[in-house]
Formats: structure tokens, sequence, C-alpha cells
């Protein structure tokens, strides 16, 4: 259900960026942590986009899995279940390497060739 | 016309993010420690507030109640006679489910700042959403009540993993309820290990005093930083 605002966030980031030019499309690099469901996104995004610089782009996303760190024993793994303890040591000091991205990565804009005269 | 890509690498929340910094800064120099308040409808945010607002030491506190509609959690808290400010999320897109930084900074002029030492943001209800939009505060503590599931922290890695103080609520129900406490508390490691937890009974006021305390340390005096 939060896939309505996170794509307000990303038009805005967009807009931003295009700085008036016309998006044909929009990549995103999107962490399993985020919880997004993908075809929710793509859905709003349709809805939000309209209106703005963003209508009609196409939203990519890159999935990115979550990988997490253990610190004492430097063991470093893809996150399946949201299990936050080490497999090996059972401890706590994990880092999230990846998979907390919400980040466009990049952007296609249309320049209008200027033939304005000199 | 030819088309460009540009690079951009740009977290989409980052907006919400520097909003909330401001939001951060205008309660730092109030003097005024922020408690971001979550759980899923129903919980007992309310009631847990009830329980401990009138009675917090030497601590004022404030209240911020977030709601897609209405002002019935405001009107509860009224006979505390704390000031409570109401901030109804209807004016968005169909009604938002949660607080951004945005709105909590457009109620700020409705906030007696001067008159705090601890607001208390009580969120929509909602375990999704909220998690993912920092209002510019100290703390996130979040409530889970015994009636909705042992898997609650599974379901919801986002919300449970980024709170200080997870409060587990309406124990007294558990002789009535098939719920098995520690499957939840161990699921609860498992998704943020060593958190700080509670369990309390806004109903029968078991546990109330730790959390009274926590609360009233969120607000107590400390250095500023330069």
């Amino acid at each position: 259900m939060h896939e309505l605002s996170l794509s307000s966030a990303i038009v805005n980031t967009v807009v931003k960026h295009a700085d008036g030019r016309q998006v044909t499309a929009v990549h995103m690099r999107i962490g399993a942590l985020r919880q997004v469901v993908p075809d929710t996104l793509e859905f709003y995004w349709g809805f939000v986009a309209e209106g703005t610089v963003c209508a009609g782009a196409v939203l990519e996303q890159e999935l990115i899995p979550a990988r997490l760190r253990c610190a004492p024993c430097e063991r470093e793994w893809e996150l399946d279940v949201p299990v936050f303890r080490c497999p090996t040591c059972g401890g706590a000091d994990v880092a999230v390497v990846a998979g907390n991205e919400f980040e466009v990565e990049s952007i296609n804009v249309e320049e209008v060739a200027c033939t304005a005269p000199r | 016309m030819h088309r460009t890509k540009v690079k951009v690498v740009e977290e989409a929340l980052d907006a919400n993010n520097t909003i909330a910094t401001a939001n951060r800064a205008d309660f730092d120099r109030d003097g005024v420690r922020v408690v971001n308040f979550m759980s899923a409808p129903g919980a007992g945010k309310t009631s847990l507030l009830e329980r401990v607002l009138g009675d917090l030491g030497g601590i004022r506190p404030g209240v911020l109640e977030g709601d897609v509609q209405g002002s019935m959690d405001a009107d509860r808290l009224a006979h505390l006679h704390v000031p409570v400010t109401q901030l109804n999320t209807d004016s968005g897109f169909g009604g938002e489910c949660h607080l951004d930084a945005n709105m909590v900074r457009s109620a700020l002029p409705a906030l007696p700042l001067a008159d705090i030492d601890l607001l208390v943001i009580e969120n929509v209800g909602n375990l999704v959403c909220p998690a993912e939009f920092r209002v510019g505060e100290d703390a996130r503590v979040m409530v889970c009540s015994v009636t909705e599931g042992e898997d609650k922290p599974l379901k919801y890695p986002l919300m449970f993993r980024t709170c200080e103080l997870v409060l587990v609520n309406k124990i007294d129900l558990l002789p009535h309820l098939d719920f098995d406490l520690d499957k939840l508390l161990y699921n609860l490691d498992a998704v943020h290990p060593n958190v700080e937890r509670m369990l309390v009974s806004a109903r029968t006021g078991e546990g109330i005093e730790a959390w009274r305390d926590w609360l009233a340390g969120v607000a107590a005096p400390h250095e500023v930083h330069a």
C-alpha cells in the first residue's frame, strides 16, 4: 500500500532532475528490504505521473537482493527470510550491505534540438 | 528531437528526509524531544498514551494526532489536559495512510513547542507506510498487540527494524488466546536483535510504569549538542 506514496516520491525526484524535459523512462534501483510490490508500484506510477513531465514514461525497476554482513565473522550472505542474525555465529552485529535502496538511478529525457538563431 | 540518458542516483525519499531534518532542527531549537508512535490500527496507541501522559513527572508532553479522518483519538486525550493537535491526512490523494515530514511541518505553527518538552506524534495506524517516512523524530516506538499474531515482525520487518522500543500490548488477554508470546519475541529478535521491548496492558496497567519511565526518559534533561 505504500507504493502510492513511493511513486509520488519518485515523480518528485524525477521532475527535479528532468528540468522541464519530457521523461520517457525512469530507472529505479529498489532493494528487497523496501518491501515494494513491483506491479503495484507500476500501477500507481501511471496515475501519479499523469499531468507531469513523467506522463507516459516507462518505470524500469531493478530489484536488488538484500545482503547482510556479520562484522565479527565476516560472513556475507543473501537474505531470503527477514532474520537479521548471523547464521554462522548467531551474532547481531550485522550490517545491511545492500537491499535498502530506493534510488532513482537514471532517467531518459527528450532533448529538443535548439533551433533558435544565434 | 533526441533522447538523452541523465544519471540521477538519488534516493527518492531524500526530499522527505531533508524536511524531516528541518523539523528536527525546529524541535531541537525549542528543546522538544519527539517520539514517532506507530502501530497497526487498534493495537492500543491512544490507550497507552492515556495511561501515561497525565503523569510524566516534570516532563510537559504534547500530542500530534495523525488520523485519516476525525478527531476521536484527540477527544479521548482531552481529559488529560495536555495540548493535543489534530492532523488529518484526508486532503491528500484519497487520505494518506501515514504522516510524512511535510505534513508534520505544516502542523508546526499549531504546536505549542515553547510549552512542552516532549511531543508524541501518534501516527496513522498502519505497519507499512509510516516506517518509510521520517518526520523529524528522536525515537520511534511501535505497539504490537497480542491479538495480531506472532508472525507480524516477519511480515513487516521494515517497521519492526526501524523502532527503538516495541510495546507488546494487551497481555491481559493472553489466557484467552492461542497466542504464543515466546514465538512473537523470537520473531522480533530475529528481525531486530536486541531491540528494547516491554510487555504491557493498557487495560490493567501491567508494565505501564516501565513505559512511562521510558517515555519520560526521552525528554529528560540532556546535554545540548553544540
